[in-house]
């Protein structure tokens, strides 16, 4: 595949994944939390290239995945202790990821893990970085990730689909008829941390967020279906990082700021003129009705 | 006769605050019992710490002579409406099917028998034509009606009602308590937080007087007198006791 | 203190000037439950920035300061839009300005950085923050608008005090709930503003939160709160100074953050009023209290008859 094709790969998967994740993410109100994880894993990832001295992807993995657990933890236990929500996410996240810079900036150096390419990604590396996969030749390692990650993450999701849906729309019915609401929350978590870093090396930890988020903002405007709004979620993560790379490649610019931009340029349209919910079909159905009760 | 619920010396507090304090009451069969107190006395902490959902600081809580574990599948809980996020993208035979997903376990989807059921749930509440209708677009009362169905649908034996009553159309009123009777008259167990001291003599065969402990409990045309009233609903606001001290 | 240059003096004092007020307007966030909010707010300040450098070809600190209160209050407006209009909530809302202003702003950084002339920017300070490279001048701006900020709230103390525990009563009284909020908004916006330059658009949050919640700890007054969140976002902002001039081009602002949580930790543990250790010793006295009071603790056996 073509320098630029493997690009696009990297950034349709991290579209993809991210959606789907990001659907049932903006659903049970975690934006927020996504924000913290997102993050937190910056942590994660130092640690883990501090004590194995290696960049590879599955340490990398494990210290994200351990890194937002600790956050979730960390937080539910900061809010139990009575400190309100948001704040309690507000100072575990900033503190990780305080230290991690801190950590980045004194220990590590100069080293391939600097702190721009943490926060931004450097999409443009990946086709460089490649292993050898058994059947499919020599691909990018940030593509294998990332299609690990797409079949996992897509995998419990199927399997869990209606457990899901009730521990999202009613937490309380859901305890009480058996199912493990707590498990699947610190799951989620996980899940989140997990994508968060597989989509790391490609735009970088904040961008992740307008990623995790918007898509699936975009299409909860569009259906009033579950299993739509995934797909549709997945599909405008996928299109979305085509129309960044596309402005980026135009203006010269920051990959993955045009990205997480092409995610709000595309809820923006959603929230004008989709049929269901956007701003103008609200308008017309409020004049239709205005109308009718004046005749 | 065995008492399908059975509940001794129940501790819990809200936050630094104790609202259920050596609460004790025995449940028969076949009975339809209001749960009232003033607001704070403790009402849906009960449901909730009964079922686990609310951490317990002492006591002990029987359902059919066994631990609320072992008889989940027996228990029918309809908590508040508002504790629900309407918007999600679900429909209410969606939400009724919710119901069951506890008989239909990991890893399978719901059947045709499955949807079914949920139908006939919505359909002895009223709502079979709102089957596919968006939960975002229904009424107060509606939404209330979709609850009960999907706790209908789980066919207990006993069923805890957060104020189903609340902010509902006189219609949908007329409905619930229906449905409720004829539970009742099947031989169902139903026991319901009540927020509206007129109706408790017209609805309800029993009534379980709560502030922090139980003020009365026993048949309405007994127990519900002014005296009971008067002990349940005043002084509270003058009396609060910290957990911490 | 020893050692430290003139420059340097200058520097941490303006830091201790700019901790003390976001301490303060930290506590209104905290108390409106916005606290998050703040963290959006700062993300969406960048491409303000930015675009502040862009019109003018060289750095103009007010003109970059102007261009970040109209880009973040841009966003904090597109927020409530968002929320007014559908279903979308606020989490996701604040979500979505957050990360899409941001990734503007990187854009418009990274083509700015291209240009020539761009390196001259200091853009990249209001990633990470980057006192120590404060000139003279910028930080006499930091200083005076920290300043006013502390003036504002002293004066009209009584007003914020009402406004933020019984809005209806307040305005009850002829007190205008739009003026207040309006003028929280402005005070939030300015303190961010100038705050971004040192601790970076990433951690202005952290400034904001961590000293309010400290404060927590030690008292239920509110005048108090104030007080202490102010110290301890002074403290942070001095200590997290100094430790990021030991070494060679830090960025100040983790090490701001480190130091607020530092506060924290210690606030959490010892504070008199909610500290762990102080609610250990209460746990104790009360279970001492409870044990002649105790339910029968063992679990009956199956279909074992209640007394």
């Amino acid at each position: 595949m073509s320098y630029d094709g493997w690009i696009l790969l990297t950034a349709s998967l991290v579209g993809l994944v991210c959606g789907l994740i990001g659907a049932l993410l903006i659903l049970r109100r975690m934006a927020m939390m996504a924000d913290a994880i997102s993050h937190s894993v910056l942590l994660g990832i130092v640690i883990a290239y501090l004590v194995t001295r290696e960049l590879s992807g599955a340490h990398m993995l494990l210290g994200a995945a351990a890194a937002g657990l600790l956050t979730a933890v960390l937080v539910q236990w900061l809010h139990a202790r009575g400190v309100q929500q948001e704040a309690s996410i507000g100072i575990v996240f900033t503190t990780l990821f305080a230290i991690g810079v801190v950590l980045i900036a004194t220990q590590v150096g100069n080293a391939h893990l600097d702190v721009q390419h943490a926060l931004m990604g450097e999409i443009t590396f990946i086709p460089w970085e490649t292993t050898r996969v058994p059947g499919l030749g020599e691909i990018p390692e940030a593509v294998l990730t990332l299609l690990i990650v797409l079949l996992v993450v897509g995998g419990l999701i199927a399997a869990f689909y209606k457990e899901w849906k009730i521990t999202s729309f009613d937490p309380a019915l859901a305890a009480a008829l058996g199912i493990p609401v707590a498990f699947m929350h610190y799951l989620f978590m996980t899940m989140i941390s997990v994508t968060a870093v597989a989509a790391f090396d490609a735009v970088g930890a904040v961008m992740v967020i307008a990623m995790l988020i918007t898509p699936a903002a975009a299409a909860y405007l569009w259906t009033d279906r579950l299993s739509v709004m995934l797909l549709l979620s997945g599909l405008f993560g996928v299109l979305a990082a085509f129309a960044g790379y596309a402005a980026a490649w135009v203006l010269d610019t920051s990959i993955s700021g045009s990205m997480a931009f092409a995610t709000g340029v595309l809820f923006l349209i959603s929230f004008l003129i989709s049929p269901r919910h956007g701003l103008a079909a609200r308008r017309l159905r409020a004049h239709a009705a205005a109308g009718r009760l004046k005749s | 006769m065995e008492p399908v619920l059975q509940v001794r010396g129940l501790h819990a507090a809200y936050r630094r605050t104790k609202v259920l304090d050596h609460v004790t009451f025995d449940v028969m069969p076949g009975t339809l019992t209001a749960i009232i107190g003033p607001n704070g006395a403790g009402k849906s902490t009960l449901l909730k710490t009964m079922l686990d959902l609310h951490p317990r600081l002492g006591g002990e809580v029987r359902f059919f002579g066994t631990a609320y574990r072992n008889a989940k599948l027996k228990v029918g809980y309809v908590p508040q409406r508002g504790s629900v996020d309407w918007d999600f993208p679900t429909d209410a035979l969606d939400v009724v099917l919710m119901g069951l997903y506890g008989r239909i376990g990991w890893f399978r989807r719901p059947g045709r028998r499955h949807r079914e059921l949920a139908l006939e749930a919505l359909d002895k509440m009223g709502m079979a034509d709102f089957a596919k209708r968006q939960i975002s677009e229904l009424s107060g009362g509606q939404q209330q009606r979709v609850f009960l169905a999907r706790a209908l649908v789980q066919d207990a034996d006993l069923y805890l009602l957060d104020e189903p009553l609340a902010g509902v159309d006189a219609a949908t009123e007329r409905a619930i308590m229906e449905m409720l009777k004829t539970l009742r008259a099947a031989g169902k167990t139903v026991m319901v937080v009540h927020h509206d001291l007129q109706t408790v003599e017209d609805y309800f065969d029993h009534v379980l007087m709560l502030n922090r402990t139980v003020i009365a409990h026993g048949p309405t045309t007994e127990i519900f007198t002014q005296d009971t009233i008067a002990r349940t609903y005043g002084g509270w606001l003058r009396r609060k006791e910290r957990v911490t001290g | 203190m020893m050692g430290l240059s003139h420059n340097a003096l200058w520097v941490l004092a303006s830091m201790l000037m700019l901790g003390t007020a976001a301490g303060l307007a930290g506590c209104f966030a905290y108390w409106k439950r916005q606290s998050l909010m703040s963290d959006a707010l700062a993300h969406a300040a960048l491409p303000g920035v930015v675009i502040g450098f862009a019109i003018l070809g060289f750095k103009s600190l007010p003109v970059m300061l102007l261009g970040a209160a109209a880009s973040a209050l841009l966003g904090a407006w597109a927020v409530t839009a968002i929320r007014a209009h559908n279903r979308v909530k606020e989490d996701t809302a604040m979500g979505i300005i957050l990360s899409v202003f941001f990734g503007l702003g990187i854009m418009l950084l990274t083509m700015v950085n291209r240009m020539p002339g761009g390196g001259q920017s200091g853009l990249d300070g209001f990633i990470f923050g980057q006192a120590a490279a404060m000139v003279r001048q910028d930080m006499r701006t930091m200083t005076a608008v920290a300043a006013v900020v502390l003036l504002v709230v002293l004066i009209s103390f009584k007003e914020w005090k009402l406004y933020l525990f019984d809005p209806a009563f307040a305005r009850g009284i002829g007190l205008s709930g739009r003026l207040m909020e309006a003028a929280y908004l402005t005070l939030l916006v300015v303190i961010i503003v100038i705050g971004i330059q040192a601790v970076g658009v990433i951690l202005m949050a952290a400034l904001l939160i961590i000293p309010a919640v400290s404060a927590r700890y030690w008292t239920n007054a509110f005048g108090t709160m104030l007080a202490l969140s102010a110290l301890f976002g002074g403290g942070a902002g001095v200590a997290g100074t100094y430790v990021s001039t030991l070494g060679d081009g830090w960025p100040t602002g983790p090490f701001i953050v480190i130091a607020a949580a530092g506060i924290f930790l210690l606030s959490l543990v010892f504070g008199t009023r909610k500290g762990l250790f102080v609610k250990a010793m209460q746990r104790r006295a009360q279970m001492r209290r409870l044990k002649p009071q105790a339910v029968r603790r063992d679990p009956l056996a199956e279909g074992e008859a209640l007394p």
